[in-house]
């Protein structure tokens, strides 16, 4: 009993507040516009489940664009933010130069700058670049928030591997480079992984650059595709919105299932000094 | 005569460091420095605008849709960060019971945070719709309402269903990072406590709170640092609207520089930022170096 009351009822309210959103999300995308403006019909069900908005979503609007778009970007970012931020988190946490603590600290700070106050110069950047409108400009736009995040996470990651083992290699003549390949590398994936999780994550996630720095259907996100070529300001639009928040949704809550660990134990991690 | 060598001295640091340092440093120092300037400029989309000192500065303060901004940023963070604190860390305590289905249950309560936020946005607006929301629909079927709500019509009510949406998205945050802490703590501690006959309450705020204390610190100011920083929620579901009552610092930044072409206007709004974010983040960095 006493375990009814201190799990089980609090438990319960937590998944219903914390998981309705995605049953509505679910539940209008799979029915008709006629159950939807239905008056008399109840809300919480659906009667006769259709896959209209899905096939409208997939044949009458650019959506597939969209979502490879963000699906290539999110990849690519998350490429070059990784390699990058593992090769700074080795020199920040491993290699033990002067300025090191320095160079932390900008990193420490990069991560706390929020795209919020970057997207106005930056757009002047992308102006002045000739990169306005270029999809893959987005990749190394988004390493500016995913190489701090990583860097940082990384760093953490790396100093909980035993220096012992490079200390060996050393002595054993091994050169500086090749024990960042043979050893700390390998000894590294966990944190890799959880890296690259967070990377494609918050790519897939990226809203405002999107918004402001890519302006033809082609060329734009889920999100942003969604927000601005999906929203009509009638009822009809929320069976194909819903289905396409729900397909948008997919490969990161896929990718979360698989790693939930990883994606956990980054995002703790992401809280050390 | 001297060869470069890999293995001594500054060059591998520099050359591993060398891509990173590209990138923040033209894509973020760069853009960042040139924000601040652009915030003493009149420029606008296509002008580059000459300095005008701080006139920007000054006619914000003037602005009532900017003062409405300002204090509905600080009630939005205040009120929510309280809220995502007080049930993330509720969450965490419960799932930190371990009982059958502890692992699927956990993963599938992060969704909120994982699922992207601009689309979870569409589903509360939708959920929040003046003609079809199901509260309405609800409040009226069991005779407490007689008419449907306008959410997001007036301004009170369109901050409080902001502020839900928030919230929701934002607890999972909270409850992995006091899970952690929880994880962290001594189980012969509680068990000690409770063998001298203390309560589950002083249990709690004796020891559980008071250890994780510093977690806290560092929790809070993360929070409030995303979330004062919000765009996408409020942009997806109210755009600042009704009325400009529900911008907060950044849609309006956007507001005005974007479609409203005023670049160095928006470059002040998101200057009055940086104090409060300069201040959070030693904040955040005295917590992390103290924890250590």
């Amino acid at each position: 009993m006493k375990r009814v009351l201190s799990i089980w009822l609090p438990l319960l309210a937590f998944a219903l507040f914390l998981l309705f959103p995605f049953y509505w999300m679910v539940l209008t995308s799979i029915k008709p516009n006629d159950e939807l403006v239905s008056v008399a019909a109840n809300p919480f069900w659906v009667s006769r489940p259709t896959l209209d908005h899905v096939r409208y979503l997939l044949s009458a609007t650019s959506y597939p664009r969209w979502f490879w778009n963000t699906m290539a970007v999110a990849a690519a970012a998350t490429a070059l933010s990784v390699c990058v931020s593992f090769f700074a988190a080795v020199a920040l946490a491993r290699l033990g130069f002067r300025g090191a603590e320095t160079v932390s600290l900008g990193i420490y700070l990069a991560y706390l700058i929020p795209p919020a106050i970057l997207f106005i110069p930056l757009a002047e950047v992308m102006l002045k670049l000739g990169w306005f409108d270029r999809l893959w400009a987005l990749v190394p736009v988004y390493s500016t928030f995913l190489v701090p995040f990583c860097t940082w996470l990384l760093v953490g990651y790396l100093k909980t591997i035993p220096r012992e083992l490079e200390e060996a290699a050393m002595v054993d003549g091994a050169s500086r480079l090749r024990i960042v390949f043979e050893i700390i590398l390998p000894l590294s994936v966990p944190g890799l992984i959880s890296a690259i999780i967070f990377c494609f994550t918050l790519s897939w996630n990226e809203y405002l650059y999107a918004l402001v720095f890519m302006s033809s259907p082609g060329h734009k996100t889920v999100p942003v595709g969604l927000a601005t070529e999906l929203v009509r300001g009638d009822i009809y639009q929320w069976g194909p919105l819903m289905a396409g928040a729900l397909l948008g949704s997919l490969p990161v809550v896929v990718l979360y299932f698989f790693f939930v660990e990883h994606y956990v134990a980054g995002m703790s991690g992401a809280l050390k000094g | 005569m001297p060869r470069l060598s890999l293995d001594r001295g500054p060059l591998l640091p520099t050359l591993l460091l060398g891509p990173a340092a590209v990138l923040l440093g033209g894509l973020l120092a760069f853009p960042l420095a040139l924000g601040v300037l652009l915030g003493f400029k009149d420029a606008s989309i296509g002008e580059p605008g000459a300095f005008i000192g701080l006139e920007n500065y000054r006619y914000l303060i003037t602005d009532p849709v900017f003062r409405i901004t300002a204090l509905n940023t600080a009630l939005y963070t205040l009120v929510t960060v309280v809220f995502k604190l007080a049930l993330g860390l509720a969450l965490a305590l419960i799932l930190n019971q371990r009982f059958a289905g502890y692992r699927f249950w956990r993963s599938v309560l992060l969704l909120p945070y994982v699922v992207p936020t601009v689309l979870s946005a569409f589903a509360w607006w939708w959920i929040l719709d003046p003609q079809f929301s199901f509260i309405s629909w609800a409040l009226v079927k069991v005779g407490l309402l007689d008419h449907r709500v306008d959410f997001l019509g007036h301004a009170w009510l369109a901050r409080g269903s902001l502020m839900v949406a928030n919230v929701w998205r934002g607890i999972p945050f909270f409850t992995v990072g006091y899970l952690a802490g929880l994880q962290a703590i001594p189980k012969e501690l509680h068990e000690a406590a409770a063998i001298d006959g203390a309560g589950d309450w002083q249990i709690f705020w004796r020891i559980t709170w008071v250890l994780l204390l510093p977690l806290t610190t560092i929790l809070t100011i993360f929070s409030a640092i995303f979330t004062f920083t919000d765009f996408q929620l409020i942009w997806t579901i109210t755009r600042g609207g009704p009325a400009n009552a529900t911008h907060l610092f950044v849609t309006l930044a956007y507001q005005r520089a974007i479609p409203g072409g005023a670049l160095g206007e928006g470059a002040a709004i998101a200057g009055f930022t940086l104090p409060l974010l300069a201040l959070l983040a030693w904040g955040a960095l005295d917590a992390l170096r103290r924890q250590e």
